[in-house]
């Protein structure tokens, strides 16, 4: 077994103790990244960094999301707009990560400014799931999905604004969270919808998850959204039983849109959870339909002012020889930008226009407040709530691309911990048709060390974080 | 029941509103940590957040949220206890993020008003609807390269307020007074240093005019008018313009128009028939401002005396003019002037005044100066009446003295009057011996003084003090001379 399979902590200590050293493990993520090419998830690799670094994360090598500013390196989101854009300065979770020590391998590959769900929005080309090649790896951070459970690395950056860490997790089989909004600062991350956007972690296990966030969560004064919250420590309260913890099951989750063989797998898992001394307990969420609906218009609404700035002056794609000032702006833009991202700043636009702001903008966002409300209301009974983090497996690559509104609705479990700031889990809970599917657990806003504390006893008493895909490159691990 | 007719001869009643862009005088940008000095090198103020780069987020800045707060009091304004900024979305080269923040439905001023104080010495009571914070854009420079044009984004992130009236003026006069007050209001404070011709008070002027008891007519939006006087001009040129307009038929219509100095008018920028949508949202990068109590109570307690008080207490305590005490209340550089001489002089309010809308004051305005480059200190001023008052100068020895001052031949009070010989003769007997060589060369004036002509005792006055090289003292010569041919 090699270093790189290591829980995180294991791998510290072998660091620590000399078993492995830096240069070898990060020699060897290279090496298996050039042998999972066929992912596509890797867009570039970044300079040799720096392997005499001391810190909690000394010598670990990780992909970072492309839609984090990593000063030095190419950042370009999934976008033709920033294919030569190279980041001046790092994101705060960067310079948290490059302080302790962690090691930037490259940047993974994603939906183009983290607008989809399936990574086939990128102007790379899509990125592929390790467990079949012919389907997605989910998105939009399907490029450090894919790079974690195909072994590359033992942990990756992700964000999340509707599902996007928590629904590629469950498709490749690796663990994800999604923080609180305000838990982990934006600055430097490329922004997509401003009051959704959470960075977070993918990792093979949830104690993995539990030492990274630690380095990552924290006030930064250059995020006026981040919160001043202290941090707890994640690994302490990892070893807690669940024993007495409330599991709370919204009937939304289970509804209409859900493969019965998902949703059959995943009440198998939280049957694990109750044989290990939690209570299920049934919950009826008739709000969540309108989850979908508001998350759309709100992250358009958002995304479309977020997207100005990409205007041809002064970074990023400046078409060839412009007549004008606004033949700079429409070629820019038109050639900048692929179909999603034009669809979404147009949908976004549409809703805060004269005339529909209020039908359309201030109704989702009323709609935001009652989703919110009503996740406050159930999690103020239960300890967690629970559910398939995706409606589906994987689905084949080209399968939904024609028709967004079914690619949308692959996002009908996630949307709302969004739209409610909420903290949330994904972690691989079984295989259909030998494709992973996964549990998603949601807690009370900044309760992300008990979605680690469950997820992480789940993983003591069951193998499926450790089942690694056909294709890895390195067929160490457990095979089903 | 009648309606009164609306007479078609009835006089045009113009309708004024303003929008002052005031800039903060903050050491830092609103949402940057950029520094805002003016004309520093293009660029070389502009840092990654300024620049929009991607992944930048705004920081709010305290002081300039202080600053608004502090303008808030001063005009009794309703505070929001939560405000919000809010986007604005157009897309233009000097907009780096392709929106504006601002705010929109929740200012942080609310309705409050503003005393002005006019020349006549009337008051009116001007109406502030809200005031705004936001941030300024960058400088889109035309002529700077051929054929293209070229950014200077120092500007842009700059913290503004924008003050809006009511549409409640109703004359250019009335407008003119009103941005005098304010503008003397924000240098008070400290929040703006009011610099017209750097942009730091922009002023925007909508203009309609209709007759009474009919609805308000359509406006035209005179923009970025940067002094007074042109303030002045252009709304008294839009007026007339309306009018004359409507008189021959014709209907105004709602636009935009840029006040041409040169030519003395204004011109029509844009239409705003088809207007705009900034498509306003609030900033979700941005948590609402949340002011409490104590915030209020704090900066209450650090507010400046305000002009008004000001020009209160120097009628009332100090027993200056009228005149005297706005003059000097109503301008913060001659105000921190007088209030410097005061505090090491203050029995001597009134000669100070006097000097200072005196001889001082024809000398700022001889040079185009004001009173912040005064070129005596208060402390000379000072020094110089000291010598008048124990009669040690005469009034136009002080002069003299004042003027080699000010030309900067000498470098202290003393240093001058030693300098110019300037020592005034208080000794009686020397006196009495020059009138002695007066009487004796002046026989036959000195009969005529006696005979009646008491004109010719000025003459004999005038003798003696240049008998003495000007250093008598003249009301002691005075004294003397009628004294020996009473």
């Amino acid at each position: 077994m090699s270093a790189l399979d290591l829980p995180l902590r294991d791998l510290r200590a072998a660091l620590a103790s000399g078993q492995t050293h830096a240069e070898s493990l990060y020699l060897e993520a290279r090496e298996r990244a050039a042998a999972s090419a066929e992912l596509n998830a890797l867009l570039h690799t970044c300079a040799a960094p720096d392997l005499s670094r001391s810190g909690v994360l000394a010598g670990i090598p990780f992909v970072h999301k492309d839609n984090f500013l990593h000063a030095g390196e190419a950042t370009t989101c999934g976008s033709n707009m920033l294919r030569n854009f190279v980041a001046p300065f790092d994101a705060t979770v960067s310079a948290r990560l490059r302080e302790s020590g962690a090691l930037c391998l490259g940047k993974a590959n994603m939906d183009e400014f983290a607008m989809g769900s399936s990574n086939e929005h990128s102007a790379f080309g899509p990125a592929r799931n390790p467990w079949d090649l012919t389907r997605v790896p989910g998105g939009s951070s399907g490029g450090s999905a894919a790079l974690v459970a195909a072994g590359v690395v033992p942990f990756a950056t992700g964000s999340d604004t509707g599902g996007s860490i928590r629904q590629p997790a469950a498709f490749c089989g690796v663990s994800g969270l999604k923080p609180s909004y305000g838990r982990v600062s934006r600055f430097g991350l490329v922004a997509y919808a401003s009051s959704l956007d959470c960075p977070g972690v993918l990792a093979r296990r949830a104690a993995d998850i539990a030492e990274v966030l630690q380095v990552v969560a924290g006030h930064d004064p250059a995020d006026a959204t981040s919160a001043e919250q202290p941090v707890p420590d994640y690994c302490a309260a990892l070893s807690s039983s669940v024993h007495g913890l409330r599991i709370g099951i919204p009937d939304a989750f289970f509804g209409a849109g859900i493969d019965p063989q998902v949703a059959e797998l995943t009440m198998a898992a939280l049957r694990q959870l109750e044989a290990m001394g939690a209570k299920l307990v049934p919950l009826a969420f008739p709000e969540a339909v309108l989850a979908i609906p508001s998350y759309y218009v709100i992250a358009t609404a958002e995304a479309s002012s977020n997207l100005s700035r990409f205007d041809g002056v002064r970074y990023g794609h400046r078409c060839a020889d412009p007549k004008s000032l606004n033949d700079l702006y429409r070629r820019s833009r038109t050639e900048g930008f692929g179909a999603e991202v034009k669809r979404r700043i147009m949908l976004g636009t549409f809703a805060l226009s004269a005339g529909y702001f209020d039908a359309y903008y201030l109704r989702a966002l009323k709609v935001r407040r009652q989703i919110s409300d009503a996740m406050q209301r159930m999690l103020s009974s239960v300890d967690v709530l629970a559910g398939p983090t995706a409606p589906t497996i994987a689905f084949k690559l080209g399968e939904k691309l024609s028709d967004p509104v079914a690619m949308y609705a692959a996002d009908i479990n996630t949307v709302a911990v969004n739209l409610a700031g909420l903290p949330a889990l994904s972690l691989p809970c079984g295989l259909l048709d030998a494709m992973p599917v996964g549990l998603q657990l949601i807690g009370q806003r900044f309760a992300e060390a008990r979605l680690l504390q469950v997820a992480h006893q789940y993983q003591q008493l069951t193998d499926w974080h450790a089942r690694r895909p056909p294709t890895a490159a390195a067929s160490t691990g457990v095979r089903p | 029941m009648s309606l009164s007719p609306v007479s078609a001869n009835a006089p045009w009643q113009p309708v004024i509103g303003l929008e002052v862009h005031v800039q903060l005088s903050t050491a830092s940008k609103l949402f940057s940590r950029s520094a805002t000095a003016y004309g520093a090198e293009a660029n070389s103020q502009a840092n990654v957040v300024d620049l929009a780069f991607p992944g930048v987020l705004p920081v709010p800045n305290r002081r300039a949220i202080e600053m608004a707060l502090a303008f808030g009091l001063a005009i009794n304004a309703q505070i929001a206890r939560v405000s919000q900024f809010a986007r604005k979305n157009y897309f233009y080269p000097d907009l780096p993020k392709g929106y504006q923040i601002s705010q929109f439905e929740q200012p942080i001023v609310g309705a409050g008003s503003l005393r002005v104080r006019m020349e006549d010495a009337t008051e009116l009571s001007v109406p502030i609807v809200r005031a705004h914070l936001e941030e300024d854009a960058g400088k889109s420079l035309h002529d700077a390269f051929h054929g293209s044009t070229a950014l200077d984004l120092n500007r842009a992130g700059v913290p503004l307020i924008e003050v809006v009236t009511a549409p409640a003026l109703r004359s250019s006069t009335e407008a003119v007074a009103y941005l005098r007050t304010l503008h003397t209001l924000v240098r008070f404070l400290g929040i703006c240093d009011g610099n017209m011709q750097e942009g730091s008070f922009r002023c925007d002027a909508n203009v309609s005019v209709h007759k009474p008891g009919t609805p308000l007519g359509t406006r035209a939006e005179i923009k970025n008018v940067n002094s007074f006087r042109f303030v002045e001009k252009a709304i008294d040129y839009e007026i007339e313009r309306q009018i004359r307009l409507l008189e021959g038929g014709g209907t105004v219509i709602q636009e935009t128009r840029l006040y041409d100095a040169a030519r003395d008018e204004t011109r029509s920028m844009r239409s705003k028939e088809n207007s705009d949508d900034y498509r306003y949202f609030p900033d979700p990068d941005l948590p609402p401002i949340v002011v409490t109590d104590a915030d209020l109570e704090r900066i209450r307690a650090s507010l400046p005396e305000l002009p008004e008080p000001r020009r209160q207490r120097y009628e009332s305590q100090l027993g200056l003019s009228q005149q005297d005490a706005a003059m000097l209340a109503g301008d913060k550089a001659a105000s921190d002037y007088f209030e410097s001489a005061l505090k090491l002089a203050p029995e001597q309010a009134k000669p100070i005044a006097n000097w200072m809308q005196g001889e001082l004051k024809a000398a700022l305005n001889a040079q185009e100066l004001d009173w912040s480059t005064c070129r005596l200190p208060a402390a000379s001023l000072v020094a110089l009446l000291a010598r008048i008052a124990d009669g040690s100068l005469s009034n136009k020895q002080a002069r003299t003295a004042f003027e080699a001052l000010w030309a900067g031949d000498y470098a202290h009070v003393e240093a001058a009057i030693a300098g110019l010989g300037l020592q005034q003769i208080n000794d009686t007997s020397a006196l009495s011996a020059i009138i002695d060589a007066v009487i004796a060369q002046f026989p036959e004036q000195v009969r005529g003084y006696q005979a009646g002509n008491d004109k010719l005792l000025m003459f004999l006055v005038g003798q003696a003090m240049k008998a003495s090289k000007g250093q008598g003292n003249p009301q002691q010569l005075n004294q003397l001379l009628q004294q020996r041919l009473g």
